[in-house]
């Protein structure tokens, strides 16, 4: 499958090519404009998960607002596990971003003077999130994705699908690549590479995330040695659709709308009776998985729900504000959410954990940078706060960008000879452990669907000891089962089988390393809630865990949060 | 009662072995109402022939992945129910009017060049600094360009155009819709840069005025209308005595 001459060589490398990637292209475009920059991606960009973020972005825009609120409501989402001095300069950043896509021509919704509107969020102390209807992560998305093709030295690999790294003298000097078109096995070569490769929602069988978001940089990243950082860390959004899983945005609470339970009660008032549906989503998913054991749940065919009533909204604040809504109402439950309310409940939605990176994006290994949800920069800690991700992308897109093209004057450009060695090498494990393997007969689809489901149970919205001692083993018995895996589809020509065994590699990796560090961590912070250690303990886990691949199970370390002025207080809403 | 199923009939072709397309039939279990076109080709896919190959993603009917034939007509199959179509077996075939890459996959770089072509980017002689804060844009102007903002290049609209479908050279509906957004909106000024291309010879004055192409939209974006409102934008130009000003 390799049938390359010379290398593909660029001094910049992202690969992904959501929000966070095209922002790092961009801004390394804009650094040094005669720099060469390679965008590789296995969809088109316009169809990264990035197109299904709904709510908005949260920046201290308005005159009302400050830098010291926006930071003081992230750090203490994130049960003071964020890391202050990167929450203080994202903060800082956040509204010139927001600024930085209106000229770009995102279509932002607008105040009646014609300024750029905020909207209230969960956890946020004002009105803080600037959104584009109910569909801000499609229109950034598009708007980045439109704004980059004015950029000739932005050269795009569309569906390619990255299987390795290449790391040369522990520097990352580039990535292999399945071309899906014509199967082949490239070598792209760098002085930098960016990992911008989004979530891993699909390690969960009931997801807002799409079927592309399985963790693919994350994994790539630890098996070349780089820490994967609080990997216990999973979000679980309080308001999907039940069988689809789909998200209903938080901004339809932040418009006005109420959860209630079957006994018509907001339920809210007993668990965050401050901020009632306005609370963070860590809180909210308890609360509600609460209410279902204790019988105050709806029944339906595709298991228990709560509802989410906009109907006092009016017909014109919902297609004002909330449009894209009544669509998925209508085209996907069959309901018009004007005149019913719409049946949610708990989903898995966002990775806080990730590669270990700092502020700039920059990771431990050379030449290695992460943005985005593959990285973690310790913005969000142990809770990210809603519309707080897609500034993020954007800021730290941004700052990685910039970082790698200051650095690549300084880099002499890899040569070919370790770089074909290492080609046939990964062409040799992708025909052998896959297009050409022998006599598996485990099918790739009930793996994944197995080790989804064993997810959603051992370490959803409450997990204990048993259930997360039980999970590791389960994920080593699938890791076996993979080995004996059958691929069906021997073709060159755009094999999504073999991408698909690709992915489910990298899921199991990423699913080891949330089980091994949820049990590790006991206590209860954030979205990680232990039934067996109910309280937070600062004096043993105010820390970040590291996870780290080895032969066996991952070596776990721990780091010091970088604390700041915002002492650590029990977290109350 | 026996449990109930549906019979799937979906284009198969791989260039490396096949000559043309054919077409191959899965009898499938139909377990849920709820059930999608696109949950019934995971099904075969993951439980009966991993080798059958198709795009999707979001499956929420936004990332745009997912378009196919079914039944003839171009649809999202994230939001194609089959209980629409049970108990008759139903067709799916990769979208009408696009080189076939493989099975239900369509080869669209074709959009992806034309898309590049009619700049879509906001276009001004003089950038707004950054410091300088948001431009002032109010809800009436946002209006005017909402629409054709809502496109999500999911080829629909390709599929069903009989232009498209005689002349590939033809700029087309999503790329035509995409060039009438950031014309119409207040910040931008790059008009007399997207004329050319849309005015060209294998520009809007192609269309024949089917209109096919609104109304397969899954997003109800009327490219229909961007080609006719264009059309007027092309001809001011030329009649009215100041028409090339800036």
């Amino acid at each position: 499958m390799n049938g390359q001459v010379d290398p593909i060589s660029y001094d910049v490398l992202i690969v992904g090519g959501g929000l966070a990637g095209i922002r790092a292209a961009i801004a390394a475009a804009e650094v040094n404009p005669r720099l060469r920059i390679g965008m590789v991606s296995k969809v088109y960009p316009m169809r990264s998960h990035t197109v299904s973020a709904e709510g908005g972005a949260a920046a201290a825009l308005s005159k009302d607002d400050s830098y010291d609120t926006h930071a003081f409501d992230t750090v203490k989402g994130s049960d003071y596990l964020a890391d202050q001095d990167v929450v203080d300069a994202f903060v800082r950043e956040a509204p010139l971003e927001i600024v930085q896509m209106e000229h770009w021509g995102c279509p932002w919704s607008r105040n009646s003077d014609g300024t750029i509107a905020v909207r209230p969020f969960g956890g946020m102390t004002t009105w803080r999130t600037a959104f584009a209807a109910d569909k801000s992560g499609f229109h950034m998305l598009h708007t980045v994705f439109q704004t980059s093709l004015k950029y000739p030295q932005i050269h795009r690999h569309d569906e390619a699908f990255v299987t390795k790294l290449l790391v040369e003298d522990s520097r990352c000097v580039g990535v292999t690549a399945i071309d899906l078109k014509t199967g082949r096995l490239d070598a792209i070569t760098a002085k930098a590479v960016i990992l911008a490769t989004g979530g891993l929602g699909r390690i969960y069988a009931f997801t807002t995330n799409g079927n592309i978001c399985t963790g693919d940089g994350m994994s790539l990243a630890y098996r070349a040695g780089v820490g994967l950082k609080d990997m216990e860390m999973v979000q679980f959004h309080p308001t999907g659709l039940p069988f689809t899983g789909i998200l209903i945005t938080e901004a339809v609470r932040g418009e006005g709308g109420y959860l209630y339970n079957n006994q018509g009660e907001r339920f809210l008032k007993r668990y965050v009776p401050n901020k009632m549906e306005l609370g963070p989503r860590d809180i909210i998913s308890r609360a509600m998985t609460t209410e279902f054991e204790e019988g105050r749940g709806f029944e339906g065919p595709h298991g228990l729900f709560m509802h989410l009533d906009v109907r006092h909204l009016g017909e014109e604040v919902i297609d004002r504000k909330l449009p894209f809504m009544r669509e998925l109402g209508r085209e996907f439950v069959g309901i018009d959410i004007v005149k019913d309310p719409i049946p949610v409940r708990p989903v898995q939605h966002y990775m806080m954990g990730g590669i270990d990176a700092d502020i700039t994006g920059a990771t431990p290994m050379k030449g290695l940078y992460a943005a985005g949800e593959c990285a973690n920069v310790g913005l969000n800690g142990a809770n990210r706060l809603g519309s707080n991700s897609l500034p993020e992308c954007l800021v730290f897109g941004a700052a990685a960008g910039r970082a790698a093209a200051e650095q690549v004057s300084s880099v002499a450009a890899v040569g070919s000879n370790p770089v074909d060695a290492l080609l046939k090498d990964e062409t040799q494990r992708v025909e052998s452990s896959f297009l050409h393997k022998k006599g598996g007969d485990e099918r790739i689809a009930e793996i994944r669907e197995d080790m989804q489901h064993s997810m959603d149970t051992g370490a959803g919205v409450y997990r204990t000891r048993e259930g997360l001692a039980e999970l590791t083993k389960r994920l080593d018995g699938f890791r076996e089962r993979f080995e004996k895996i059958k691929v069906d589809d021997s073709s060159r020509t755009f094999n999504t089988e073999l991408m698909a065994a690709l992915e489910l590699d990298f899921m199991l990796d990423c699913a080891v390393t949330v089980a091994h560090s949820a049990l590790a961590r006991e206590e209860s912070r954030g979205a990680h809630s232990r039934r067996d250690f109910p309280e937070r303990d600062d004096k043993k886990f105010l820390k970040h865990t590291m996870a780290f691949h080895t032969e066996g199970d991952p070596r776990l370390e721990y780091t010091d949060v970088h604390l700041g002025k915002f002492e650590p207080k029990a977290r109350s809403y | 009662m026996a449990a109930k199923r549906i019979t799937i009939q979906a284009t198969r072709f791989d260039p490396d072995k096949d000559d043309k397309p054919r077409l191959q039939s899965y009898d499938i279990p139909f377990t849920d109402e709820s059930m999608v076109v696109l949950d019934a080709l995971n099904y075969i896919k993951g439980h009966v022939d991993g080798s059958l190959s198709y795009r999707w993603s979001c499956r929420m009917g936004i990332c745009g992945s997912c378009g196919m034939m079914v039944d003839g007509v171009p649809k999202l199959t994230c939001n194609a129910f089959l209980r629409d179509y049970w108990p008759k077996p139903i067709t799916i075939q990769p979208l009408n009017n696009f080189p076939i890459i493989r099975d239900l996959i369509i080869d669209m770089d074709d959009f992806m060049e034309k898309l590049k072509s009619i700049k879509p980017w906001i276009i001004r002689k003089q950038e707004l600094p950054l410091g300088g804060g948001e431009h002032r844009q109010f809800t009436p102007q946002i209006d005017e360009f909402r629409q054709f903002s809502q496109c999500i290049n999911c080829m629909l609209c390709y599929a069903a155009c009989p232009v498209y479908g005689l002349n590939d050279e033809f700029l087309g509906p999503a790329a035509t819709a995409l060039a009438r957004r950031y014309n119409l909106d207040s910040r931008d000024e790059g008009l007399k840069q997207r004329l050319p291309m849309l005015a060209d010879a294998d520009g809007v004055w192609e269309c024949s005025f089917v209109g096919e192409c609104s109304v397969v939209c899954p997003k109800g974006v009327d490219p229909a209308k961007a080609i006719q409102q264009t059309k007027l934008d092309t001809t001011m130009r030329f009649v009215l005595p100041y028409g090339n000003r800036d």
